[in-house]
């Protein structure tokens, strides 16, 4: 029932707003450009003003729209969730629309989802990294970034020259044991995800 | 006339308060009892860290109750809880400024090997950053692990030729 | 006739600081505190402008215990990840693998029998407590009052003793898992956590005598680090640090789960969100976790700990797996793919000691989660930083990060 009245309410804001499937909460896929003015209506006109999580996914490095940002709010006073979703155009460079204008506890979430996944946020009023150290290259939560990481130097310059430490790829052997979901059975056989060290490739130095 | 052999040894009235021994000997009973640590409390290892400083276990019974938060002023630095990349410059800053001699303990599995954070964020054991004297195995390591690893840090420190730096003619 | 005199009035902090620049030439002074300071309980970095002893900007840096948690969630079946919930919020890990456990089932749909959502609140309670105490021990050890971490450190040594008896292990204790708990409570356990419930409430007012009204703990706490209302919703702020602030918000009472709704208890809530009432209201959690331990004992249903239906989720037992050729098969399946999990989005929030922990998982079907991620209720809480920290003075921020009491492991994963 709620959902289907905030679909309604929603649609006046933006024509191509529709469900979203959801085990849980009601939830809403919204067009990236009506993003802001969606959450605004959310908050202003049906109670739900506190914004508990803000993230994003990768949807597959194949996929198109790849990036999607996913937005949870909280109503305080009757304790309901719900989830708004939009896809970000651009597969390269996704960028959304920010929401820290709306809640300013989005600035930190924003700056995370922008770190694990490179996603931009427009108009975001200070949009560095927040977890990994800030000349960090890559994007760790994107699906195509191995658990294990890649070799890059260590941020701190006369700490390298010190110690010569660098950054390496995680030794994954005896790592988690994960099968994948296949067709085939041959290939959903539990493997090591190992990505730097197995039988053929020597254990990393150090 | 000798009586008993009672007065054979050290006798305060007759050397005063003199004895004589090896300057190893004391300098090494002087640190193995006076261990101040350092303590590097990064993570969940840290609980336990604190939970050895606290009223049951009290790590003061070791001489290693001055936990000093300032690098210059301890002599064992106890790695505890997963160093990361980003971090770890960090650690070894520390390290760097504590003064001589010093020794570290790695607490914990995170900090011995990574543990089982194998991943892109974090450093694959401090050994990598800085020197390691004691490992303690456990995610998290009891506190009577710690303890253990201090008196086995006390047993190394106490064989250490602590002199040999001492009076070591700088060409 | 009477002389006219000026009013006095204690300039404020910015005024003193204007005035102060107009006196002599200053300059701003940059501070680093931490990654490794003591009152940064952990691995908190906070870049501080001063102005003096005044705060000007406060710029937290955080990551220094990102360990990758959401990625290695994404390579791990969700049975393999329970262990690693332990080491968000370290200092309530019954607490966290209960919402975790309960994050999943709702994906599931599976039921998990009522014995086993009373043992989840036990736990999680008893978990709260054990956090709030050392949250309470280190608060005030950074605010000079020693005497309170040693006591609190013995209680909580006391519900060591008790997680041990049951799970096996101190803190890290994976004792919940999807599906149900990992075993039933050995005999008289429930006799041992009431023995402690009646020996921990005199020591808490013991405590309480010792801080509520003492001098030097009201000066370094009230009217320090005030939130209000409305910035607490603004930045997200849950758990004892919003309800500090006099936002009635608390989840075991608001959205039920583990059959919470069971229980009757009472929702601590503050007036001036100063440091002070943050205090008061973790104090008063803890006499109503005490609350609820008592009736959840008294009205600890009998039964299965675990929901023995769910085929493809939880683990058969170890002694059918070893002499039946079915569970032996079932037991492969699930250790190996995973429990076979439907597609589908979920996102589930508890009350953690921390504030709300939320999971919010997508699968796509099979035993791996696609994309987990965790929303730590510190990392939230100390968004609001910036904002507090400016016109404070230095000393006045290891009362207010005491007060905040929160973990850089849930706040970095």
């Amino acid at each position: 029932m709620i959902a289907q009245d905030l679909l309604v309410a929603l649609q006046g804001v933006s024509s191509e707003v529709a469900e979203r499937e959801s085990a849980d909460w009601p939830s809403f896929n919204c067009p990236i450009d009506s993003l802001v003015a969606v959450l605004k209506v959310l908050r202003d006109n049906h109670g739900y003003d506190m914004l508990v999580d803000a993230t994003g996914m990768d949807n597959g490095v194949d996929a198109s729209p790849r990036f999607t940002v996913i937005y949870h709010l909280l109503s305080t006073a009757n304790h309901v969730y719900v989830r708004v979703a939009a896809d970000c155009a651009d597969s390269e460079n996704p960028v959304a629309p920010t929401v820290s204008g709306l809640w300013p506890g989005a600035d930190w979430h924003e700056r995370e989802a922008y770190d694990l996944l490179g996603i931009t946020y427009e108009n975001h009023p200070d949009m560095r990294r927040i977890l990994m150290w800030d000349s960090y290259p890559h994007h760790p939560l994107r699906k195509d970034f191995p658990l294990a990481g890649h070799e890059d130097d260590l941020w701190d310059e006369e700490i390298r020259e010190e110690t010569g430490t660098k950054v390496i790829p995680a030794p994954m052997a005896g790592g988690p044991f994960v099968s994948k979901s296949s067709n085939f059975e041959a290939q959903k056989e539990p493997r090591a995800k190992d990505e730097s060290w197995n039988e053929k490739k020597e254990k990393p130095e150090g | 006339m000798v009586s008993s052999n009672a007065d054979i040894g050290y006798n305060s009235k007759v050397e005063g308060g003199v004895i004589v021994s090896k300057a190893d000997a004391v300098i090494n009973w002087i640190r193995t009892h006076s261990l101040w640590p350092m303590p590097m409390g990064l993570a969940c290892c840290a609980i336990e860290l604190m939970a050895a400083g606290a009223s049951k276990f009290d790590i003061s019974r070791f001489g290693a109750e001055v936990m000093r938060f300032s690098p210059r002023q301890s002599d064992v630095m106890i790695v505890a809880g997963t160093v990361t990349y980003k971090m770890a410059p960090i650690v070894r800053r520390i390290y760097d400024q504590m003064a001589e001699p010093k020794w570290v303990i790695a607490m914990g599995a995170c900090a011995s090997s990574g543990g089982m954070y194998r991943s892109y964020a974090t450093l694959q054991g401090v050994d990598r950053i800085v020197p390691v004297d004691v490992y303690i195995s456990g995610c998290p390591p009891r506190p009577e692990a710690l303890l253990d690893a201090l008196i086995k840090l006390q047993d190394k420190v106490s064989t250490e030729t602590s002199t040999q730096n001492l009076f070591k003619v700088k060409s | 006739m009477a002389t006219e005199s000026k009013e006095y009035s204690m300039p404020d902090a910015a005024s003193r600081a204007a005035q102060a620049s107009e006196e002599f030439e200053t300059e701003k002074l940059e501070l680093s505190m931490g990654p490794s300071h003591p009152s940064t309980h952990g691995v908190l970095r906070l870049n501080l402008e001063l102005d003096g002893e005044i705060i000007q900007k406060c710029d937290p840096v955080l990551g220094y215990l990102h360990r990758g948690d959401e990625k290695i969630a994404e390579n791990m079946t969700y049975n393999q990840f329970v262990p690693y919930t332990d080491r968000l919020d370290y200092l309530a890990p019954l607490a966290n693998n209960a919402i975790y456990a309960i994050a999943v089932e709702k994906l599931t749909g599976i039921e998990v029998p009522e014995r086993c959502q009373a043992i989840r609140v036990l736990t999680s309670e008893m978990a709260r407590i054990s956090s709030h105490l050392l949250g309470l021990g280190a608060y005030t050890m950074d605010v000079g009052a020693l005497t309170v971490f040693m006591i609190t450190f013995t209680e909580r040594e006391n519900l060591y003793t008790l997680f041990e008896e049951l799970t096996g292990a101190r803190f890290t204790t994976s004792y919940s898992r999807i599906g149900g708990v990992t075993r039933d409570m050995p005999d008289g356990w429930m006799d041992r956590v009431l023995g402690f419930c009646d020996h921990f409430l005199p020591l808490l007012d013991d405590v309480e005598s010792l801080l509520s009204r003492n001098r030097v703990f009201v000066d370094r706490t009230a009217d320090i680090g005030i939130i209000s209302k409305e910035d607490a919703i603004a930045y997200g702020l849950t758990g004892p640090n919003a309800r500090a602030s006099g936002l009635d918000l608390d989840l075991r009472r608001d959205a039920p789960y583990s059959g919470y709704e069971k229980y009757d208890f009472e929702v601590a809530l503050g007036e001036n969100g100063d440091c002070y009432d943050r205090y008061l209201v973790r104090m008063e959690e803890m006499r109503q976790s005490v609350r609820i331990i008592r009736q959840v004992i008294a009205q600890m249903p009998e039964g299965p700990y675990r929901a023995e239906d769910a085929k493809k989720i939880i683990l058969p037992h170890k002694d059918k797996t070893l002499t039946s050729m079915e569970e032996l098969i079932q037991n492969f399946m699930i250790t190996t793919e995973g429990p076979q999990i439907p597609a589908g989005e979920v996102y589930f929030e508890g009350e953690a000691p921390k504030g709300a922990l939320g999971f919010f998982i997508h699968s796509k079907g099979g035993g791996v989660p696609y994309r987990m991620k965790i929303r730590g209720p510190s990392f939230c809480n100390l968004s609001i930083l910036p904002k507090l920290c400016v016109g404070v003075m230095v000393s006045d921020i290891p009362s207010i990060l005491g007060s905040f009491d929160f973990v850089m492991g849930e706040c970095d994963r």
